[in-house]
């Protein structure tokens, strides 16, 4: 039988793709960045830990979509999905290698559970999918696992409530359990944290919100599911919306969870970037050494 | 009757308090039809022959796009704050500013009317608080 293992949260931010390309991913400024992920890149390589398949949450940038079609919730069912170009040409990474009889068993059950999801065989992939595989693998010839693809529609208002991404969450980890293949799969839910990219309140971060919502989405996730759009838009900034994919993650790995690994730093470039590791409590491994990771302007003391 | 009630969000006060978040436009149904056709543009800017094109002659490549003369001007003003004004959102933007070779963070700092070395030392210095930016009504 399949099963969640584990969710990951990363970021996904463009910049992290160009650091690795220029060089630049162990200097000053990103080489922190770089460092808190060292320790996942290692745990993940392992034997143990490497998943089959990934359900990556994502949201696409305008660039598998566009706005003559804008899905809330999508599943990518195809064999393959090539890096998208967004205007400097696809990432030079491989192409993404789908697991169609999974996706095809997750995206039929999520519909009798009562998802009206999208369906999408040819579908390219843009940096919300393939920067979180940079950051956890590297730079292989191919990728390690096959990856489903899940795009979430945060950018054309309204976005899915919390509480749909958490129950969406539960409903994967259904849908898997429910495949007959014996599976390790992990359920990655991507983006964020606070950021805003657009107008004069660009460059908001919010470290106290942005620990807080950590700390709930690993112990109360239900009442943080509650927490209504323009909370995000006033605390985390017009793009700190992504945060709700968060919770899809989170639904996927039952009530409680143990946290392997939790890594906060700001800024990359205009974000603050937080990335965790937590597998469901009955079934979890070794946390991590250190487990707890601040790094950048977030060991300053608050304001 | 023992089924609950759903509870229901209203539409009307979900929208409006969109508009008290200081320097803030949320991408809303409103302004994405008024986008329509400028994220669409800045779409076709995935494909290299349409950069070529573009970067050969913006103007005459923009004519060929039902805009506004205010949405033309912006882009060829390189305006972000005027194009988000116009209905763009900064995803669809994007495209633009990857043409032009620049970063998120530069398409970022160039909306908040500071430099982009007075933007990049913010960030580095934590990013701006969210103290008197979240509400223009609560003043907070």
């Amino acid at each position: 039988m399949a099963r969640v293992t584990t969710g990951i949260t990363s970021s996904h931010i463009p910049a992290l793709g160009a650091a690795i390309q220029t060089g630049k991913s162990r200097d000053d400024y990103w080489g922190p960045v770089f460092g808190g992920y060292d320790s996942i890149k290692e745990w993940i390589a392992k034997e143990e830990n490497m998943p089959d398949v990934v359900v990556l949450v994502y949201n696409d940038h305008a660039s598998a979509f566009d706005m003559n079609c804008i899905p809330t919730f999508a599943i990518g069912c195809g064999e393959v999905f090539k890096p998208a170009d967004e205007g400097w040409g696809p990432r030079p990474v491989p192409d993404v290698i789908g697991h169609p009889d999974l996706a095809w068993h997750i995206a039929q059950s999520l519909i009798l559970d009562d998802f009206d999801m999208c369906i999408f065989n040819q579908m390219d992939v843009d940096h919300g999918c393939t920067i979180p595989l940079s950051m956890m693998f590297g730079e292989p010839e191919e990728w390690p696992c096959k990856v489903i693809p899940l795009p979430v529609n945060v950018v054309c208002y309204p976005p899915p409530s919390g509480a749909r991404c958490f129950a969406l969450g539960d409903s994967i980890k259904a849908a898997v359990e429910s495949f007959p293949e014996d599976l390790n799969v992990h359920v990655w839910g991507t983006g964020g944290m606070s950021h805003q990219l657009q107008g004069p309140r660009a460059g908001l971060i919010n470290k106290e919100f942005d620990l807080n919502f950590i700390d709930q989405l690993i112990n109360d996730p239900e009442t943080l599911s509650k927490m209504p759009h323009i909370d995000y838009l006033r605390e985390a900034g017009s793009e700190g919306i992504e945060l709700v994919m968060w919770l899809i993650m989170r639904g996927a790995l039952g009530d409680k969870v143990k946290e392997l690994y939790n890594f906060y730093h700001i800024p990359a470039s205009n974000t603050a970037l937080g990335a965790l590791i937590l597998q469901p409590e009955e079934t979890a491994g070794e946390a991590l050494n250190p487990k707890r990771v601040l790094s950048g302007h977030s060991l300053e003391a608050a304001e | 009757m023992t089924e609950k009630k759903k509870e229901r969000i209203n539409i009307h006060e979900y929208l409006a308090q969109f508009d008290d978040i200081p320097g803030t436009r949320v991408f809303t149904a409103q302004r994405a039809r008024k986008g329509y056709w400028l994220n669409q543009f800045a779409m076709s800017l995935m494909k290299e022959e349409n950069r070529e094109r573009f970067k050969a002659d913006e103007k005459a490549y923009l004519d060929e796009w039902d805009l506004t003369d205010a949405a033309k001007q912006a882009v060829l003003d390189r305006d972000y704050n005027a194009m988000i004004d116009e209905g763009g959102n900064v995803y669809y933007l994007s495209k633009l500013f990857s043409t032009d070779g620049k970063s998120f963070q530069f398409a970022a700092g160039s909306m908040t009317g500071m430099t982009q070395e007075e933007y990049a030392e913010m960030m580095i210095k934590g990013g701006r608080s969210p103290e008197g930016v979240r509400s223009i009504k609560e003043g907070r």
